[in-house]
């Protein structure tokens, strides 16, 4: 088990012909996820790789294969219409890996998605793994991971290399990795995947990465008081932020006292969330089952 | 992307938003000439990307021309939070009856545009949504039909009685409201929204940040960017497509994603060091990047030791290699580069390192106690 991605994930790539697209439909390829087509307008009827059917809308793809998951690398510009058209066709999970969509576009997007009842992760997210049975949804490089019972939710996307790497290499294998992505709006947010871990009888532990800017973090860390009975191991990066300055991701903006590193860690803290002060922490704070 | 009052003013006034008229003055005699255009008493504003512009003495009256020569010629050059002035707007100074807030941002919470209005406005808006929330009304807008006008009567009607008023105020509502969409603003703002002793709804001041992710394919709100109110080094990384931050410490920083940077700082500090900079080369990157990233980094003299800290993905750590070895033939590295690198082409990229003669580390709290370290050698 594992939450949002399975053996059963029939994925769909949007975008499976561009340069984003077509490398990392190959990497996911080669981790041993199931790919049963691809969407690129106006190049359906081709193969991908000389195996993977390409159609020219999400409809028919998901008509024609079954696929149960779409995995976006479109422009920013054609992103927001790539997630509709994928939402219209009743995906029940889309994973947006695009950055730079603006926040404009992603406002009239969400009550769109939820109007259809489906997911989306993302956007500006690495997407998810999960290792148990070799999906990758998204780009988190699959030899860095490893099989075992530690969920992972993150806001950023290299720093959850850096700690799933630290993991792996002591022995401590992963249900699922999802990365939710750093933009202001996003489809799923701590709570949702904090939800799907504790649900998850293949979880034993959760590790939560977090950054400042916004009140997520403090959100998520009153949802673990109040639902998650299983250990959770969280981080804040963000310490040394000077206040009011962007710092890449579009949500990592302090405004007043709201959204510092200090608030979330004091939060975290409350809940009885073990924080990390470096991501090699991770390890020892897991181990340490009291 | 900030841009200034005079700029916001201008976005707001094309959707009709009643101001008083003004001007933007580089030099004191062009402050001057407006000044006598304008006639009666004037107000000599900073145009500067920092709030707190009054307190620092950026904001004066001038009852003469010659006053508003003077007071243009101290401000003009003068230094606010480490950003030299150098433009002033000249606005006439209006009659006030009444001051309010009013607001529109981009609300991570509710995901939609969201209406902040409150008749305590002119102070320090900030102050009052700590101290007093319950005087700031907050309405969300649903995007997909925009502000109706019924809305925006109510929320006008929780700033003023008077229907007249009411009407006027609302009107500037949904002007706003479109100058927000218009822009691709994340956020739009007046305050104060005054009224005059005759009776006017009039907006005496604008702000509005621009999403940069509108910039792609919006290059004319690209030109309403000042490059001469940025620090020059955050000015050159936004051209070389680097995501870059100039800090008050020693240790330079060249990291992959924005998380990564962010903790790579904290770990410095941890270790008892002080980060120069936050510097996010992003997923793709060319060997050109990381020359134009040492470029910007050695550039500021405080820096005693450089740490790249990269965890290969997208990233191909080989490409990184390539660049800082380009780099240094390019150009002299006077100070000790700590390299951390792990993930895709790792060992071509330790090939590529020891073939001139540079190591790297596996390890990013090794590499990081070891940069900490030169840098309080050389200090």
């Amino acid at each position: 088990m594992s939450i949002f991605a399975d053996e059963k994930t029939r994925l769909l790539v949007q975008g499976i012909t561009g340069r984003e697209g077509s490398f990392h439909a190959r990497q996911m390829l080669e981790y041993g996820t199931q790919i049963v087509a691809g969407v690129t307008p106006g190049k359906g009827g081709q193969r991908f790789e000389g195996a993977v059917p390409v159609f020219d809308t999400v409809a028919e793809a998901v008509e024609k294969t079954g696929a149960n998951t779409t995995v976006i690398y479109v422009p920013p510009m054609a992103a927001a219409a790539a997630i509709i058209e994928a939402a219209d066709a009743g995906m029940p999970l889309i994973v947006c890996i695009t950055e730079g969509i603006p926040v404009m576009h992603m406002s009239r997007v969400m009550p769109f998605v939820r109007s259809r009842g489906v997911r989306l992760i993302g956007p500006n997210c690495p997407g998810l793994i999960t290792p148990g049975s070799r999906t990758k949804v998204g780009i988190i490089p699959g030899n860095i991971c490893t099989a075992g019972r530690v969920g992972l939710v993150s806001r950023s996307g290299t720093l959850t290399y850096e700690v799933v790497n630290h993991l792996t290499r002591a022995g401590i294998g992963q249900s699922t990795c999802v990365g939710i992505g750093g933009d202001p709006i996003i489809g799923t947010n701590f709570i949702d995947c904090l939800r799907a871990f504790q649900d998850d009888p293949a979880t034993d532990a959760i590790v939560m990465l977090g950054e400042i800017g916004g009140t997520d973090e403090q959100k998520a860390a009153e949802f673990v008081t109040a639902h998650v009975t299983k250990p959770v191991v969280g981080f804040i990066a963000g310490q040394t932020a000077p206040k009011g300055r962007r710092m890449g991701h579009a949500g990592a903006i302090i405004s007043g006292s709201s959204g510092t590193a200090e608030e979330k860690i004091g939060a975290f803290e409350a809940a009885g969330i073990r924080v990390m002060r470096r991501p090699v922490d991770v390890i020892e704070l897991l181990r340490k089952r009291t | 992307m900030n841009i200034h009052e005079y700029q916001a003013r201008a976005l707001l006034k094309a959707q009709g938003i009643p101001m008083l008229d003004g001007d933007v003055a580089s030099t004191p005699t062009e402050a001057e000439a407006i000044a006598r255009r304008l006639s009666g008493t004037v107000v000599i504003k900073a145009q500067v990307h920092a709030g707190g512009r009054g307190k620092a003495g950026g904001v004066r009256l001038a009852k003469s021309p010659s006053e508003a020569l003077d007071h243009a010629a101290e401000i003009l050059g003068m230094q606010i939070k480490g950003l030299t002035v150098q433009k002033v707007l000249v606005v006439p100074a209006a009659e006030i009856a009444s001051e309010s807030y009013l607001g529109l941002i981009m609300d991570r919470e509710t995901q939609r545009p969201v209406f902040m209005a409150s008749s305590a406005g002119g102070v320090d808006i900030e102050e009052v949504a700590q101290k007093t929330p319950e005087k700031i009304v907050r309405f969300p807008v649903d995007p997909t039909y925009g502000l109706f006008s019924h809305q925006a009567l109510r929320l006008a009607f929780a700033l003023y009685r008077d229907f007249a008023q009411v009407k006027a105020a609302a009107r500037i509502m949904e002007q706003l409201y479109a100058a927000f969409v218009a822009n691709g603003a994340s956020l739009a703002e007046i305050n104060p929204l005054v009224t005059t002793p005759d009776g006017r709804v009039l907006a005496l001041d604008a702000k509005i940040v621009i999403d940069d992710n509108e910039l792609f394919w919006r290059p004319d709100l690209g030109l309403l960017r000042d490059e001469t109110a940025e620090q020059p080094s955050e000015a050159a990384a936004r051209r070389a497509n680097l995501s870059f931050i100039k800090l008050d410490g020693d240790v330079g920083c060249v990291v992959n994603g924005a998380g990564l940077a962010m903790a790579t700082m904290d770990l410095v500090k941890y270790y008892g060091g002080e980060p120069a900079n936050f510097l996010d080369i992003g997923g793709s990157s060319s060997p050109e990047k990381v020359i134009n990233a040492l470029k910007i980094i050695t550039a500021d003299p405080h820096v005693k030791a450089i740490l790249f800290n990269i965890f290969g993905g997208i990233t191909r750590t080989d490409d990184v290699a390539n660049g800082i070895v380009a780099a240094t033939r390019q150009f002299k590295v006077k100070v000790p580069i700590v390299i951390r690198l792990t993930g895709t082409n790792e060992a071509e990229a330790i090939r590529i390192l020891n073939a001139v003669g540079m190591t790297a580390l596996s390890d990013m709290d090794e590499a990081v106690a070891r940069v900490v370290q030169l840098a309080k050698e050389a200090a």
